[in-house]
């Protein structure tokens, strides 16, 4: 098998859709947060500050959805086929409200009466709140693993299978984390009493994500054999959980001390270590059979042909300083406070 | 989930799965041409302003984006879908070709999408934050963003429809096609015809919905001074892009006779295996007799194609039933109806340029209310020059290699795809709703701040002053 600088290509390919999702989760997660508070700010002016603080950007995390999206199709079709028809139910959820929710920030300035605000105004956030807890959720349902048979076909195919105890922890996890995140980007966007009530619910984000997250590392631990194994055999491995942990609590200090843009990137980086978490959990396993471990789905039995994935490792080469080079563009023009024009949503 | 667990109709999952993706494709390709279309449009405005300095095209060039702000919103919500789509409902289909499609799909993500998405909030909200020149870069760079879109999307799609520059590997369920040669794949033999069709029905949208609005504010006496020049611009696109879609269009329909000639005889309906082919102006086609009634020029297609009106040209007997097209009527309609509007797309723009030369352009009170009306055109000939093409590729979704029966997921239910699909139709009808309504609202309030009669009379430098300094 092919290899670059001592790692196979699907290994790489491994590493480079981890860190495509680690961007969406990065980047999304703070828009999504966001929106999850969006009902508890009262009044109008505090909800077009807020949402207008993910205006110009919503739209460009997103592109790390639909490049991840991509790049498993591309890099491993057969975990790609398998993985969104067994979780079918779920994905159409999060694309009717991925849906409803770009709208809603869209058209919710678009008339004054009340009535059109507020409906907007709750499509946003509670879109934003199930789309956090449905990632989390289809997170859950691959950490757990799903019943696949033989041909890498599922075998479950219910409506509600996805919900379970542990994709419910998992989901809520997500969405308190992403939450916390959330309001520590809009503590860098916004001011005054906004600014004031933020900190507050900052923290109580801060404790759920605490909470939820020990519950979830103690059912893996307890339950979850195939994932907990790798740590048992290799105890080095808690340095991920653990920084996790110190990252997560270096925010609160970093809030009290009013640092929050370094607030935000140990936020980022509480994100980034979970993922790489679950990476570490899974690999070279992408999904695990429930019914036969000969039928999980790995790195290997997925992955596209070699020259597909170094046609591909050559395009995302070229095209991630690129889009990188944007990103960086973007938010260094939209960066401060942020400050309504004629142009804001 | 009892509540729909008895069979819906008689439709099985792969109808289901096939409504599900046209129904949401069909809704969503009415958005990406006007954003490509619009960004043309924007972009010329826009370098107007800089080369000449006329705040009138400073105007022009915000308003519509506000308008393509509206269309790329909703275009991009309802793109993700797709993608999703292909593993959720098509999951063999997903497996067959992910070495191909999904290379395109990512490098549209990561080469078209990312540019397109990482300068629109410039392009929206940067107006007062960066210099001119630097918006006008981002303007050009979501413009081509869309473009490049296009390309990789119908890129993939074209594999589908000519496959080339890869090898079958494995059989049954684990048979998927392998990249042997990247640029032999991008480059398959209907990629660069197909690209350039969509390319120009997309510019034709955006050009048309200009001269729709515009046209619109000329006959009702508002916002004149700006929208003659913008009128007139639109114009020049609209002739330039309807003309030269007639010979990319020819150009298709020559690739389609020899590399899908199944595709290409139900668009004509054209059945005896090895004979001389009519064209029809319009007609029906019935299956069963394997007649065609209407208006045609006999040995028509034979000259299109070969310049001699006596070539044969291979009809569907040629084919195994089950190798057929199931909608021939169809395929032939949807044909037809794009072709009869791009020839009166032509034909209208033709005729306004014309009107210009004569200088009688805006004394012309029906015509331009036909324009007014004329912006729906491209949107159905685009909607069924794509029906024509993908029901004209069936029974196969990868042609002659993978069928449309068996592609679908089977890990999926008839029941989570009735819910999905009713859900979809809810929030879209929903959207469509807000789009229409909106775009309306827009339109209707009009580029800039005036007073409700006469604002003709009123001069130009002040109003654009006041809009100025009100922004």
């Amino acid at each position: 098998m092919e290899t670059f600088l001592g790692l196979d290509y699907p290994t790489w390919w491994f590493l480079v859709i981890g860190g495509l999702f680690s961007g969406y989760a990065i980047l999304d997660g703070f828009d999504f947060g966001a929106g999850a508070w969006h009902l508890f700010f009262k009044k109008d002016h505090s909800r077009r500050i807020a949402m207008n603080a993910v205006g110009p950007v919503w739209d460009g995390n997103e592109v790390w959805l639909v490049i991840g999206g991509g790049a498993l199709f591309a890099g491993f079709p057969v975990m790609y086929a398998t993985f969104f028809s067994s979780m079918y139910i779920p994905f159409m959820l999060f694309l009717v409200f991925l849906i409803l929710r770009g709208i809603s920030i869209e058209v919710r300035g678009k008339e004054e009466w009340p009535w059109w605000r507020n409906m907007f105004d709750i499509i946003y956030s509670v879109s934003s709140i199930m789309l956090a807890f449905l990632l989390g959720v289809v997170l859950g349902n691959v950490l757990q693993g799903l019943a696949i048979g033989p041909e890498y076909q599922y075998q479950g195919a219910g409506f509600f299978e996805f919900l379970n105890p542990y994709s419910l922890l998992t989901g809520f996890t997500t969405l308190f984390l992403f939450m916390t995140h959330g309001a520590i980007y809009l503590l860098v966007k916004t001011e005054g009493r906004l600014f004031a009530k933020l900190t507050i619910l900052m923290k109580r984000g801060l404790i759920l994500f605490m909470v939820f997250f020990g519950i979830t590392t103690m059912y893996t631990l307890l339950y979850i054999p195939h994932l907990s194994d790798d740590f048992k055999a290799n105890p080095v491995l808690f340095a991920a959980p653990l920084i996790t942990f110190l990252s997560i609590a270096n925010v609160p200090r970093l809030a009290n001390k009013k640092r929050y843009k370094l607030a935000f990137i140990f936020s980022s980086i509480t994100i980034a270590s979970m993922l790489v978490l679950v990476a570490i959990e899974l690999y070279p396993t992408l999904l695990f059979s429930t019914v036969n471990a000969q039928y999980n789905i790995d790195i290997y039995n997925a992955a596209a042909s070699e020259g597909s994935m170094e046609n591909m490792l050559i395009i995302v080469a070229i095209g991630t300083p690129l889009v990188l080079g944007y990103t960086y563009f973007v938010y260094r023009t939209f960066r401060g406070k942020v400050q309504l024009d004629e142009t804001s949503y | 989930m009892y509540l729909c667990s008895t069979k819906f109709f008689t439709m099985d999952t792969e109808i289901l799965a096939r409504i599900q993706f046209a129904f949401t494709i069909a809704f969503h390709y009415i958005y990406p041409p006007l954003s490509i279309g619009l960004g043309l449009l924007m972009v010329l405005f826009e370098s107007m302003y800089i080369r000449t300095k006329n705040k009138k095209y400073h105007i022009l060039a915000k308003f519509w984006t506000k308008i393509f702000a509206l269309t790329f919103g909703i275009g991009v919500v309802t793109g993700i879908v797709m993608e999703f789509e292909f593993g959720t409902n098509w999951a063999v289909y997903s497996r067959y070709v992910g070495d191909v499609f999904g290379s395109a799909l990512a490098a549209e993500g990561i080469f078209a999408f990312a540019l397109e998405s990482g300068f629109l909030g410039i392009l929206l909200f940067g107006w007062n934050r960066v210099k001119p020149w630097v918006h006008l870069v981002s303007t050009i760079g979501v413009f081509l963003g869309s473009m490049f879109s296009a390309v990789w999307i119908v890129v993939a799609n074209s594999w589908q429809q000519t496959p080339a520059g890869y090898q079958i590997v494995g059989e049954g369920l684990n048979a998927r096609a392998e990249i042997t040669d990247f640029w032999a794949m991008v480059f398959n033999p209907s990629s660069v015809d197909r690209v350039l069709h969509v390319w120009l029905g997309a510019l034709l949208a955006g050009a048309f919905l200009v001269l729709s609005v515009h046209a619109y504010y000329i006959v009702k006496n508002r916002f004149v001074e700006i929208s003659k020049p913008a009128f007139k611009i639109a114009l020049v696109v609209a002739a330039v892009f309807s003309l030269a879609q007639l010979y990319t269009g020819h150009h298709s329909a020559e690739g389609v006779a020899v590399n899908q000639p199944a595709k290409l005889a139900a668009m004509e309906g054209h059945f005896k295996a090895s004979a001389p082919a009519d064209l029809y102006l319009f007609g029906w086609v019935d299956k069963e007799s394997q007649e065609v009634t209407g208006l045609k020029i006999p040995g028509g297609l034979s000259f299109l194609l070969h310049y001699d009106t006596e070539a044969p040209v291979t009809g569907l007997n040629a084919f195994p039933e089950e190798d057929r097209p199931g909608q021939i009527n169809a395929v032939f309609q949807f044909y037809h109806i794009m072709i009869a509007i791009g020839m009166i797309l032509i034909g209208l723009s033709l005729y306004g340029v014309f009107l210009w030369w004569k200088g009688k352009l805006f004394r012309k009170k029906g015509l331009l209310w036909v324009f007014v009306f004329a912006a729906i055109l491209p949107q159905i000939a685009n909607q069924a020059g794509w029906f024509a093409a993908e029901m004209g590729r069936q029974p196969w979704v990868v042609y002659g290699h993978l069928r449309t029966n068996e592609a679908f997921s089977q890990a999926v239910t008839d029941n989570q795809i009735l819910f999905s699909l009713i859900l979809f139709m809810i929030v879209y009808a929903f959207l469509f709703l807000l789009f229409i309504y909106l775009l309306n609202k827009k339109i209707q309030h009009g580029p800039y701040e005036a007073s409700k009669k006469d604002d003709n009379d009123r001069p130009l430098n002040k109003e654009i002053t006041q809009v100025v300094i009100g922004n």
